[in-house]
């Protein structure tokens, strides 16, 4: 269970980015954020596994402070946390089983990283899981071989080869054109249910938010102003947490971004 | 929509007329004053003619008499390359991730530049000379000077390549909680890995053209023989050795261009 509570950014000496924001997800449910550009989404999530530094504020993951954790010890709490990304963030000269064994890195020496001299079970763990998305046989291609849909194939394997506790997704289908958005989003819908996962979503796509999560926050300004289940976000909900784009305006948002 | 004007002229380059042709004519009086005041002697030139006609009378034809000479010293002048480039491309490494600011902290950074500056100020002829002062006469003090070169140029330009990295991946990598030597071996080496085998290649090419230079102040290989050649008026041998020297560099520049074109 990851618990936020009172969680502040805050860039330089402006606004504050994330304005003192509470946040529990429990147990292995799929939660959508939405909000738009600029509300904080992305800097939220980022915040959890500290690629951004919080200003203050504290992060719980099952027990574990991860606002508190030191250099070498935050290292190894983000083995705990998995994550994709927008642009999948693939290493496109490598192939796609060493993008896929990169999630292990926090495990492996760097010696074995080297000489790609992988643990047998983490080999065997790669095949399973590229076999459940359909990949395993583009193993020795290079990632830049390959399509959106299955580059986010790869970024979304290599994050549950960490066997994490959490999975991130920060906008993983705004590069993808709406069918392959809508398998991405499927998949990890399908793999959150069968690795009892908790998974948060920043996403653009209303309508996609709706179809495949099990709660919806919204942001605006730093702040949550709805979480509720995906029904209760009427019309008027969505005009509080898309208040300034104009009604028209949102459905192309959400296909355009 | 009559009105619209039909008339439309470049901005000039200095906004201010009288300072734009002021710095014209500056540098006009310059130009000429510089060319009325050199020392410039032309009883001397005429002289030199002759002499240079002497010369190259005397360099023809080419002389292969002492083969054995000239391939010894082309030998030595490829392998001052080949280890000085192994060398200095190994050295560029580390120090280019040092002197690249998305990767080092501040103080190393500076460190880094400093390093890179230090050993692009000096020209490799100047770098030699000190080199045979400190080690002696011979290849080894050619290879110290070449190192030294070559940190130069592979260990700047590999360090601006590093810049140039997508952060993307190694965002991904810190996320997973991967320590830093195996970052950067998955998410910055393959990015740059392409650039620094064309770095070394270019280097090698390089390399071989300024062996033969420094080797006339004394650091070996076949600029050593050369600069014998003249001193003793061979000069036929030396335009051997010349024509050798430029052959060899046709021969480099083309493979290594052939080469570096295929990786790209």
């Amino acid at each position: 269970m990851l618990k936020i509570t009172s969680l502040v950014k805050r860039y330089g000496a402006g606004d504050p980015v994330l304005k003192d924001l509470d946040l529990e997800v429990p147990g292995e449910e799929v939660v959508s954020v939405i909000g738009s550009s600029g509300a904080g989404k992305s800097t939220l999530l980022r915040c959890i596994n500290r690629l951004v530094e919080p200003t203050s504020g504290k992060i719980f993951l099952n027990g574990t402070d991860f606002t508190s954790l030191g250099k070498r010890e935050l290292r190894v709490g983000r083995r705990r946390i998995g994550m994709v990304f927008q642009s999948f963030n693939l290493v496109d000269r490598l192939t796609v089983m060493e993008n896929v064994q990169s999630g292990r890195l926090g495990y492996i020496s760097t010696w074995a990283a080297l000489s790609r001299r992988y643990p047998k079970e983490d080999i065997r763990r790669a095949y399973e899981l590229m076999e459940r998305v359909g990949i395993a046989h583009y193993a020795n291609k290079r990632a830049d071989e390959l399509s959106g849909g299955e580059r986010q194939r790869v970024g979304v394997i290599r994050a549950l080869m960490q066997q994490p506790e959490i999975l991130l997704a920060d906008e993983p289908t705004a590069s993808l054109d709406p069918k392959t958005s809508e398998q991405i989003m499927t998949l990890l819908r399908d793999l959150a249910r069968e690795l009892k996962l908790p998974v948060i979503i920043n996403i653009h796509n209303v309508n996609e938010a709706k179809e495949f999560s099990d709660r919806i926050v919204g942001m605006r300004y730093g702040r949550i102003i709805f979480d509720d289940l995906p029904d209760a976000l009427t019309k008027d909900a969505m005009h509080e947490i898309y208040a300034g784009v104009p009604h028209e305006d949102r459905q192309m948002e959400g296909a355009a971004a | 929509m009559s009105t619209a004007r039909d008339t439309w002229r470049k901005q000039p380059f200095i906004a201010n007329p009288v300072l734009r042709y002021g710095l014209y004519a500056a540098i006009a009086v310059y130009i000429v004053t510089t060319f009325a005041t050199l020392p410039i002697d032309w009883d001397r030139m005429v002289q030199g003619l002759s002499r240079a006609g002497r010369i190259f009378g005397g360099a023809f034809p080419p002389s292969f008499q002492r083969s054995e000479l000239l391939i010894d010293g082309f030998m030595e002048s490829l392998k001052i390359a080949i280890l000085a480039t192994v060398g200095g491309v190994l050295l560029s490494i580390p120090i280019a991730f040092m002197a690249a600011r998305n990767i080092a902290p501040l103080s190393i950074y500076y460190f880094g530049r400093a390093v890179i500056i230090i050993a692009r100020s000096f020209h490799p002829v100047i770098v030699a000379i000190i080199f045979v002062k400190a080690v002696g006469f011979g290849p080894f003090a050619g290879i110290l000077t070449l190192i030294v070169y070559s940190i130069g140029f592979v260990a700047k330009l590999l360090a601006e390549k590093i810049e140039e990295i997508d952060p993307g991946p190694v965002e991904a990598m810190r996320a997973a909680g991967a320590p830093f030597l195996s970052t950067l071996v998955y998410a910055v080496f393959p990015q740059i890995m392409q650039r620094q085998i064309g770095l070394g290649i270019y280097q090698l090419d390089s390399n071989l053209r300024a062996s033969a230079v420094v080797g006339i102040v004394g650091a070996g290989g076949i600029g050593a023989t050369l600069a014998n050649a003249f001193g003793r008026y061979d000069y036929d041998f030396a335009l051997a050795i010349t024509m050798v020297i430029v052959g060899a560099i046709l021969i480099s520049e083309a493979v290594s261009g052939a080469i570096r074109k295929r990786i790209a």
